[in-house]
Parts: C-alpha cells; sequence; structure tokens
C-alpha cells in the first residue's frame, strides 16, 4: 500500500510520541493502577500501526525488516522465562516471588505506599516489560507481513 | 427475571455471531461471526464476577470498600488475547486462499475441492 | 429447502433454546454463589505480593501458569502468520 498526502503524515509525526509515553506508563504502573503488560502493549502497537497506514508498506518495509524485530520479540518470552527459573533458583518453587518480604536485597520490597511509587511488588514490574516488550514487536510484526505481502505488484516477502 | 438483563445481552450477541458463521457463504463474514461468539464470552466471563454495590479490586489507601471478585478479570484477558491470535491467523489464511482459488465463496471452494 | 438447511435451522433453534434456559436459570446478577477463594485473595494481597493491584497479582503471581501459556500463543501466531507468507526457496 502506498503513503498518504503530507498533512497525514506530520500529524502522524506530532502524535506518535505522546502514544508511546502514554503506553509505557501504563505498562510501568501496572501493579499500581488498571492496566499492565498486555494492555499498555496494544497501546503502543497501536501507535506503530498508525505510522505504518500514514507512510506506506513499501517505507516501512525498507527501514525496518521483520527479522531484526523477531530478534526482540525472542528477547521478551527469553526475560519472561528467566525470571521465572530465578524464582526456582533463589526460592525452590518455580515462578516464586523471592524480591518480597525479604532483608537482603532491599530493591523492590515495599509495600503498600500507593500511587507513583513503581518498587513495591517485587518481582512483578519485571514481568510486566518482559510481557510489553512481546506483546509490543508481536502485534506490530502482524500487521506489518499482513500489509506487505498485499502490495499491488509483488507476492510473498522477502 | 428483570435482574438478568447482561445475561440475555449475552445470550444476544451469541445468537447473532452463531447465524452468521451457519448461514452465509462469504468467508470475510464467517470470521466476524467466529469474532462476535468471542466477545459474547468474554462478557460472560466479566458478568459472573460482580458483587452488590461492588468496585474494581484495586487498593487505593483510603478506607475499603466491598471489591468484585478478581479471577474473572483475569481469564478474560488470556481470552482476549487468544481471540486476536485466532483472528490473524485465520485471515492470513484466507488472503493465501484467495491467491489460489480466486474466490471467497465457501460453497464454491467446497465444490472444486472433490 | 435442502436438507441441508432443514438441519441448519433445527440445530439453531435447539442452541436457542439452551442459551435461553441458561439466561433464566442462574444465579441472580451480582450474587455469585461461592468465593471463598477470592475472599482470601483481595484480604491478602497487599501483604503476601505487596501490589495495589488485584488483578495484576492474580495474573502474574497466583496464576502465573496461564500467563506462559499466553505468551506461548502469542508467539505462535506471529510464527504462524510469517509463515504463510514466506516464498520457498528455489
Amino acid at each position: 500500500m502506498s503513503g498518504m498526502s503530507k498533512i497525514v503524515k506530520t500529524i502522524s509525526n506530532i502524535i506518535f510520541p505522546f502514544i508511546t509515553i502514554f503506553g509505557l506508563y501504563v505498562i510501568a504502573h501496572g501493579h499500581l493502577t488498571p492496566g499492565g503488560g498486555f494492555q499498555g502493549g496494544a497501546i503502543v502497537a497501536s501507535g506503530c500501526a498508525m505510522i505504518l497506514v500514514a507512510y506506506g508498506s513499501l517505507w516501512t518495509m525498507d527501514k525496518i525488516k521483520e527479522k531484526q524485530l523477531s530478534i526482540l520479540e525472542s528477547l521478551g518470552a527469553i526475560g519472561f522465562i528467566g525470571v521465572a527459573f530465578l524464582g526456582l533458583i533463589f526460592g525452590l518453587v518455580f515462578f516464586k516471588n523471592f524480591l518480597v518480604n525479604q532483608d537482603t536485597i532491599p530493591i523492590f520490597n515495599e509495600i503498600g505506599k500507593g500511587l507513583s511509587n513503581i518498587n513495591t511488588a517485587g518481582v512483578l514490574p519485571l514481568m510486566n516489560f518482559a510481557v510489553g516488550l512481546k506483546v509490543i514487536v508481536g502485534l506490530f510484526v502482524i500487521v506489518l507481513v499482513m500489509a506487505y505481502a498485499t502490495r499491488p505488484n509483488g507476492g510473498e516477502i522477502e | 427475571m428483570i435482574y438478568n438483563i447482561p445475561y440475555f445481552a449475552v445470550v444476544a450477541l451469541i445468537l447473532v455471531g452463531l447465524y452468521a458463521v451457519i448461514f452465509k457463504r462469504n468467508l470475510i463474514k464467517i470470521v466476524i461471526g467466529i469474532s462476535l461468539i468471542e466477545s459474547g464470552v468474554n462478557l460472560f466471563l466479566i458478568t459472573l464476577a460482580y458483587r452488590q454495590d461492588s468496585t474494581a479490586p484495586i487498593y487505593h489507601g483510603s478506607g475499603s470498600r466491598i471489591m468484585s471478585l478478581p479471577v474473572p478479570h483475569a481469564l478474560t484477558l488470556t481470552s482476549i488475547v487468544i481471540g486476536v491470535a485466532v483472528t490473524a491467523l485465520m485471515l492470513s489464511l484466507i488472503i493465501h486462499l484467495y491467491r489460489h482459488y480466486g474466490t471467497l465463496d465457501a460453497r464454491k471452494i467446497a465444490e472444486e475441492e472433490e | 429447502m435442502s436438507a441441508r438447511n432443514v438441519v441448519a435451522i433445527i440445530f439453531f433453534v435447539i442452541v436457542a433454546m439452551f442459551l435461553v434456559f441458561i439466561a433464566l436459570m442462574t444465579h441472580p446478577f451480582g450474587d455469585p454463589g461461592s468465593a471463598e477463594m477470592d475472599q482470601y485473595i483481595i484480604d491478602n494481597t497487599q501483604r503476601e505480593t505487596g501490589a495495589d493491584n488485584g488483578v495484576t497479582s492474580v495474573v502474574f503471581d497466583y496464576r502465573g501458569f496461564d500467563t506462559l501459556g499466553e505468551a506461548t500463543i502469542l508467539f505462535t501466531a506471529v510464527a504462524g502468520v510469517i509463515l504463510v507468507f514466506r516464498r520457498l526457496q528455489k
């Protein structure tokens, strides 16, 4: 698909940082306000899809290959499973929350402080970031591959 | 019986989606019907989690009220993500089918297969 | 009125009657039957996990295994979509 006019490209350039910052805010405060990994990831992915619609799939596929994006998605999945295995090593139970209610490592240990206090919930913020990265890259790759494979003069990708 | 209106909304969504899956011939309309059935099931899961005069299960640090049950909300999150994955795979398979057969009619593709 | 249409209409009417019977016979809206597990989670989530959000603590801490399966489903869906549109190397 080809891109749109200059007005659409300019407005997308202006709005895209605000959408990204709001989505990262929803991911980071997932243990204090409604939200979390999946919801914030969907918000950032819809912002990236807006850039794809405004600039066209040919231009976007030239700038970003989907092979580099799939490495990022694997990083998110490895981070999630790595935190679960660390719970097995340090706490003898798979998926154990090993950073809360203990006195040796004082990061992520406070309880009940309320809004705008990120170090409250142990392992939960790390898991939120891993799942959020996986959802962002996964949804954007789905939309990009389906838009590039149905361009007017082409067949498949690569 | 007047207090069960959300359950009737769930039944209406599922019946409309089931009508689209059974009686329509275009492949895209069948996919829309499957998406409607998934929306009805998600609404049913959330309707089961409500208590009278309750609020969302999040602490604010100022008093405590009755809270609704948090486990069906977690199951609904998983169900929404599964719906997105299944819809994406179905649509990409429909694009591949259209390139091979040249038509989007379910009956004609089934007759051509024999 | 072929045979396929008659069978489809009978099936649709049976499923509709079953669903309306379910909508009339469940618990009234706002009165779940038994909620001991959820009451334990609401009372003890701030002390055991340190999170204020009850839904996030259920998704990632009390039931983290379901989230692992869901992440696998997302990964499989992305792999399947890329696989359908790949050109075979000749």
